[in-house]
């Protein structure tokens, strides 16, 4: 076991872990942050997109050691309260999500794009999410979220 | 003014607060105290047998709790997975039903088939566990496509040599063969309905626990129908009696019939969590998944259609052959026969249909219902050899459909494939469609591709589904072991909030939303003010769940006849108040009133009354404000509609765009047409994913070769387009909301429209070769090349 100390979602914590742990275990079973979720085995899926750094990372390609001193921001950091954060409200009111266990990792992702790029297009949206897997929604509301989420975040 | 939260609006979903702040529960999110992990040791040869298992270097893993095999189960008395659907055979024999041991016993029968399982401290401990099993197999000859099987040169199970599950028919075969024979024109088409695997994104789980003070058993699981879980896997696999065992399914992760079926985990979690008296988990990882994740589609058919020389259509005959798996899923058997056979007349007058079906037994995963089931197979079988005979004949193909089309006043319309068709208008919908996707326009689109060196081509779909299932007679009369209706039950609270609950589960499709504004729109409560239960058989009293796009259909009528008899009760107590004849109250916009009169009481009050019953009518009524409804359907509902899709082929790299897709549907009434938008979406991506993406493998070992999302190519977002969906409504007359159901008709429309436009787009440079699902580019540059 090893000592891990980062910030996740703007919170001190520090925990103890074996070095094969993946980041998204010390979240979900070590810090019962259980937003951030896994579809997959082989990092196709997305479902477990956080951001480290600011970067949006696949938290189960990462182990929690690389973490160490990181600023993770997982789905549970991102609205303010109960003041959903502006790409939160874009897929509530596009109907972004069905089953919502892809959202996690879908919001986490499109808030990366947004930050990088204000203004996408419909393009620029499918191309990034390509490394998010969703099932249920043909991914037809998601992109349009996805560019209203993004100009959202400019106002 | 409609209320902005009531029937017909796109109310923004109750549930979607905690989805987008990862506040959801789902069964992998649950931890019980002391809680254990299990994993399970999975056959690594599609057919084996198991000589011996040492368990002793698994117990000696630091942290494993217990180890079980199939030999422990049966010593302790635990019995197999029933199948919920018994077919017989066209000579009157039942199917052969061999049994499904949780744990194999004795020999494993498909690569993952579960042969013991480990249960540790932790999820680490518990797979070095199962990995440390020392399991002696000796690997037998394996039987791994519908030709292997029917080869019969290995069999799945020793007493069924012939691996035939059963041979069903549907029609007279000499009166329709007659028929063929005598028709001036006919068309004959082979078509393979590729394997697919659901792929819902949360991986299943399943957690047991035992309550050692009351002895009642809880199960945490992922399943679309908690109450069909209880009821199988507690009468049938481990005799729990219903009032012992609670079954809880919290949010779930998407299930496209995958989490319809009762699994071997959830009855060896349950069964264990009792035998060492601490909770076991369980969650697949997506490997698991796609090895024992129930699998769809599986068809090899081949189909005739005779004509005259007008293109009216004289018969059809099917000969389909549908690889069951290894073992008998929960409802596999009907799906190739009274999901499948049914549906055969489309959207068509043909009078004389026959259906022949063979269902096999493989050394792969059990097949079971996946999106549709049956009926896109049966969509596919009509469209894709429509749109053959159009050409044949050289009649336009909306043309021919449109000759063929049961007309507007024809209904009911009795089929001759035992389906009564309630209403419909599928000229209408043809007529949407073609208005949508600009068919006039099409030929310069196809001359402007070609002068870009692109091929292009245009494919129609009209398709037809029986949903709302199911008139529990009826599919009793054709071997459903369960009823098929749905109960629903309204708690009126003293302040005038709602809870309803319902058997129906959503895993995705707006329940909490879509049954609240139906209790908005009637008790006038607002959408804020109704709370919507499913998924916990401790809560809700009974329910069949959620498949076959049953949900409104089936739960919302059972809410309507549940709100009834609220609005029946609270006039009763209304009248009281003011005074009146209940037969002179009126209700309207959540007041009551007296006609001729200024009284008025707010149902609030009357809910309050309920409760609070100082000034009630006692010698009628009792206390309370609760109501509970169960509706059987009368018939099937069936959606029917027209997707058109248009794409696009580069012939130098065989990659095939879709240009254009359209969707024209009838679901009949619409609660919230936002939501029903987004179930149309879903299930057209899956149907392109059909078409021209996925396809499940085995290779001839019965190993799975498409095991991973490196292999298994599910649609991404690049991979598709925006679509252009409308609707048309014409009510369904025998429930009482109009409702007909809209979860499956893109997947079930879909396969068949792409599969067109790419055979039209090929045949535009004289390739008449045909191709299978997927469509993959190296297979459309084979065709192209002639290779």
């Amino acid at each position: 076991m090893a000592t891990v100390s980062m910030t996740i979602n703007g919170k001190q914590v520090t925990g103890d872990v074996e070095g094969r742990t993946l980041l998204v275990d010390f979240l979900r079973e070590d810090q019962r942050l259980t937003g951030t979720h896994v579809g997959c085995d082989t990092s196709q899926c997305g479902a477990c997109t956080v951001h480290v750094d600011g970067k949006a990372v696949k938290s189960c390609t990462m182990l929690a050691l690389q973490a160490d001193g990181a600023a993770v921001t997982t789905i549970e950091g991102l609205a303010d309260g109960d003041v959903l954060h502006p790409m939160q409200e874009a897929f509530r009111e596009h109907h972004g999500l069905q089953c919502g266990f892809c959202t996690p990792g879908m919001i986490m992702s499109a808030t990366a794009l947004a930050a990088r790029n204000a203004a996408p297009t419909e393009a620029d949206v499918r191309h990034h999410l390509e490394g998010n897997l969703c099932r249920c929604t043909g991914y037809h509301n998601i992109v349009k979220a996805v560019m209203a989420g993004a100009r959202a975040m400019q106002a | 003014m409609p209320r902005d939260d009531g029937i017909g609006a796109s109310v923004r979903r109750k549930e979607d607060f905690r989805f987008v702040t990862g506040r959801g529960t789902y069964t992998d999110d649950i931890n019980r105290y002391g809680q254990t992990y299990a994993a399970f040791a999975r056959s690594p040869y599609a057919h084996a047998r198991i000589d011996g298992i040492d368990t002793a270097a698994a117990q000696a893993v630091a942290g494993v709790v217990a180890v079980f095999t199939g030999d422990d189960l049966a010593a302790a008395g635990v019995n197999g997975l029933p199948c919920g659907w018994q077919i017989h055979s066209k000579n009157g024999e039942p199917m052969a039903e061999p049994g499904h041991p949780p744990l194999a016993q004795g020999k494993a029968r498909y690569v993952g088939d579960a042969v013991a399982v480990v249960i540790a401290e932790t999820r680490a401990a518990a797979k070095a566990g199962a990995e440390a099993l020392e399991i002696a197999y000796t690997p037998l000859a394996a039987v791994a496509s519908i030709r292997a099987a029917k080869a019969a040169g290995a069999a799945v199970f020793d007493d069924i040599p012939s691996n035939n599950c059963y041979d069903w028919e549907l029609g007279d075969r000499a009166d329709i063969d007659a028929a063929i024979a005598a028709a001036p024109q006919t068309v004959t088409l082979s078509l393979v309905n590729n394997r697919l695997v659901p792929n819902a994104m949360e991986p299943r789980s399943a957690i047991g626990d035992y309550d050692t003070a009351t002895g009642e058993h809880t199960l945490f699981t992922t399943s679309q129908n908690p109450h069909v879980i209880r009821l199988l896997m507690g009468a049938f696999v481990l005799g729990i009696p219903e009032h012992k065992l609670r079954v809880v399914a919290p949010d779930v992760g998407g299930g496209f019939g995958s989490k319809i079926f009762h699994y071997a985990e959830e009855a060896v979690v349950t069964w264990a969590a009792a035998k060492i008296r601490r909770p076991v988990k369980w969650t697949s990882d997506r490997s698991e998944a796609f090895l024992t994740d129930a699998h769809g589609r599986d068809h090899e058919t081949t189909v005739t259609l005779a004509m005259d020389n007008d293109g009216k259509f004289l018969a059809l005959k099917v000969i389909t052959d549908a690889n069951m798996g290894a073992y008998l899923s929960t409802f596999a058997p009907c799906v190739p026969t009274y999901l499948y056979a049914t549906l055969l007349a489309g959207q068509y007058t043909t009078p004389k249909i026959f259906a022949g079906v063979n269902a096999w037994f493989t050394n792969t995963c059990p097949v079971d219902a996946y999106r549709g089931a049956g009926r896109p197979e049966a969509t596919y079988v009509v469209e894709r050899i429509v749109e053959e005979a159009a050409r044949h004949l050289n009649i336009d193909p909306a043309e021919l459909r449109r000759r063929n089309f049961i007309s507007p006043d024809a209904f009911p319309y009795q089929t001759p494939v035992a389906l009564e068709y309630d209403s419909g208008n599928y000229a209408g919908t043809l007529a949407l469609a073609t208005k949508a996707i600009d068919y006039d326009g099409f030929k310069a689109r196809q001359a402007a591709s070609k002068a870009a060196g692109k091929l292009r081509g245009i494919g129609f779909s009209a398709y037809i589904e029986a949903c709302g299932i199911a008139p529990s007679a009826v599919v009793g009369s054709l071997g459903a072991r369960a009823g098929l209706y749905e109960s629903g039950a309204v708690r009126v609270h003293p302040t005038g909030s709602v809870t309803f609950y319902t058997g129906s589960h959503s895993h995705g499709q707006g329940h909490e939303t879509t049954f609240a504004q139906v209790i908005a729109e009637r008790l006038g409560v607002s959408v804020e003010n109704v709370d919507v239960v499913h998924g916990d058989t401790s809560k809700v009293q009974f329910g069949m769940g959620t498949y076959g796009s049953r949900s409104l259909a089936v739960g919302g009528s059972a809410l309507s006849k549940a709100l009834d008899k609220v609005e029946a009760k609270a006039k009763k107590i209304a009248a009281h108040l003011m005074e009146a004849s209940d037969a002179d109250v009126e209700f309207k916009d959540g007041v009551f009133t007296v006609a001729g009169t200024d009284k008025s009481v707010a149902f609030g009050d009357v809910a309050l009354t309920a409760y609070v019953p100082h000034n009630f009518p006692h010698d009628e009524l009792e206390p309370g404000l609760e109501e509970q409804a169960f509706y059987d359907p009368k018939n099937f509902t069936y959606p029917a509609g027209c997707h058109i899709c248009e794409v696009e082929i580069d012939p130098d790299t065989g990659v095939i765009e879709i240009a254009n897709f359209v969707a024209a549907d009838d679901f009949g009434n619409i609660v919230n047409p936002m939501i029903v938008e987004g179930q149309v979406h879903g299930g057209i991506a899956q149907g392109v994913g059909q078409a021209l993406m996925e396809g499940c493998v085995y290779g001839e070992d019965g190993q799975l070769v498409t095991g991973s999302y490196m292999d298994y190519c599910l649609p991404r977002a690049d991979n598709l387009p925006n679509f252009k969906v409308s609707t048309q409504v014409t009510p369904c007359p025998h429930n009482p909301l109009g409702v007909k159901g809209c979860g499956e008709a893109g997947a079930i429309a879909a396969p068949a429209a792409v599969m067109n436009a790419v055979t039209d787009a090929l045949r535009s440079v004289g390739v008449t070769k045909p191709i299978d699902m997927p469509a993959t580019p190296s297979k459309v540059w084979a065709a192209l090349n002639g290779a």
